[in-house]
């Protein structure tokens, strides 16, 4: 009984270390690109695909918070977090890090070499370009947090088609541009304890209206990107009505934080976003 | 006012009944009839996202007034466009001109009640049109009896209107907290009605 209270604890500890909500959308992300094709669909490779990109992503996620945990500590939004509060070590959060991340793409690999190196790319730009080498040197390291958060609907689209094509890239760019509608409103909501932590973000380096410029102009090319790529996907007249509803009421909150800018505007972007996108990948995939 | 786990339930479900409408549109229809009915699920779609995410704060914000008002108005024009021919144009010119008069009447300050006048002219006409013309065209036989559906939720609309208005002026014909705790029940009310009404048309 202490043994299995004991797997219990650790495991409610590890939990929180891959993010689960981030982590299901960026998987969404990655069955819709999949299902875009509207190839003949292999369960067993759509298993596959699942678990392998469930397995990278986790393990890239626990990567982070095990380089990050020093800015953890700092802001007192993350302070509680296991790996902040010593619930799991350094030590344990690395393996189990590395473990996940090499199963993972190892996983993917095995299925199909093009989306291995997909899948791998993502890892790569997240952990080492995004969280070791740019975060904390310039607030531009969100673009290539974007790009690595754009890599599993490519990848998901690449595993259908076995190449590299148009409408992937377009998705890609889609997830990337719509990044700043989360990000960004998430630093302008958490700025002092990003400033607490010495994390340079947007509106730090260029002020809070600039900031919201850049969403704006952003949330314009994830939704014209998203558009298109569902165009050329072949979307359903009906269906392509209902994205350019939903996509109005991001392009609306993002020029309402320009014109009428507001904690509850910015925060209801942030919420909406995240709305936005899962509503767009299930779309994608009808 | 805290929103209920129940009420995001019922917002849920309405907005999931709107984003339907929205994708199954309503068949054979032209261009400007199928924006406007787009435009009207389509707004409630997101009011009611932004209601589920921010909670009944949202209702406090004056661009209330004008969601509340495109909703009933691009609804009458989707019913007048389809069903009386003679008067589209007219009614095309009303719904736009009417549309800017609320924005510019509420964006300026105006003078004495010229703004709640604009208001009730442009609400109180499209709201009535939308629940006279399906009520009487499933009466005479000229639509399927089901078609009626639509009036309800054009009658469900008005009071949802009512009760939005009311809750702004701050002179409640009925507690804010009732108001509030029914409006989602109000709204999904409607828009079953709605998308009942224009499946049987």
């Amino acid at each position: 009984m202490r043994a299995i209270r004991l797997l219990r604890n650790k495991i409610n500890a590890y939990l929180p270390l891959i993010k689960s909500m981030q982590t299901a959308l960026l998987l969404s992300t990655g069955l819709a690109g999949y299902l875009s094709a509207h190839t003949t669909v292999d369960f067993g490779m759509l298993l596959g695909l699942s678990a392998s990109l469930f397995l990278a992503i986790s393990g890239s996620t626990i990567l982070n918070m095990w380089y990050d945990c020093d800015i953890d500590i700092a802001m007192s939004r993350t302070h509680n977090r296991p790996l902040a509060t010593g619930r799991v070590t350094k030590r344990e959060a690395l393996g189990l890090g590395l473990v996940f991340s090499l199963v993972g793409v190892a996983w993917a690999i095995h299925i199909d070499n093009l989306y291995g190196m997909v899948v791998f790319a993502g890892l790569f730009f997240d952990v080492v370009v995004y969280t070791i080498w740019l975060k904390r040197r310039t607030s531009w390291s969100i673009v290539w947090g974007g790009i690595s958060g754009g890599m599993p609907i490519l990848a998901g689209r690449v595993l259908a088609l076995g190449k590299i094509d148009l409408i992937g890239l377009l998705l890609m760019m889609a997830v990337l541009f719509w990044i700043p509608t989360h990000i960004l409103t998430f630093a302008m909501r958490y700025f002092d304890d990003y400033k607490a932590a010495k994390v340079p973000t947007f509106c730090a380096s260029y002020g809070f209206e600039t900031t919201r410029a850049i969403i704006a102009l952003s949330a314009i090319i994830a939704a014209a990107s998203i558009g298109v790529a569902s165009v050329m996907i072949g979307v359903q007249a009906g269906v392509l009505r209902l994205m350019a509803v939903l996509s109005s009421g991001l392009l609306l909150l993002s020029f309402a934080s320009v014109f009428r800018p507001s904690e509850r505007v910015n925060f209801s972007l942030f919420k909406y976003a995240s709305i936005y996108m899962l509503a767009s990948m299930i779309l994608l995939s009808l | 006012m805290r929103i209920t786990l129940f009420n995001r339930i019922l917002l849920l479900v309405t907005c999931l009944l709107a984003a339907y409408q929205v994708v199954v549109g309503v068949n054979g229809l032209e261009n400007i009839p199928t924006i406007a009915y787009t435009i009207a699920f389509g707004v409630l779609l997101v009011a009611g996202l932004l209601i589920i995410i921010l909670g009944y704060e949202v209702l406090d914000s004056p661009i209330v007034v004008v969601v509340a008002t495109v909703i009933p108005l691009s609804l009458s024009l989707g019913l007048v466009w389809e069903h009386i021919s003679s008067v589209r144009l007219p009614y095309l010119i009303f719904a736009v001109t009417g549309l800017l008069a609320i924005i510019v009447t509420r964006s300026l300050r105006m003078p004495g009640r010229f703004s709640t006048f604009v208001l009730t002219i442009v609400h109180g006409l499209a709201g009535l049109t939308v629940f006279l013309l399906p009520s009487v065209l499933a009466a005479q036989g000229s639509a399927n009896p089901g078609f009626g559906l639509v009036g309800l939720g054009g009658a469900l609309i008005g009071l949802g209107g009512l009760l939005l208005y009311f809750l702004k002026t701050g002179r409640p014909i009925v507690s804010r907290e009732i108001i509030l705790r029914i409006l989602p029940g109000i709204f999904l009310l409607m828009t079953i009605a709605f998308v009942t009404g224009f499946a049987l048309a």
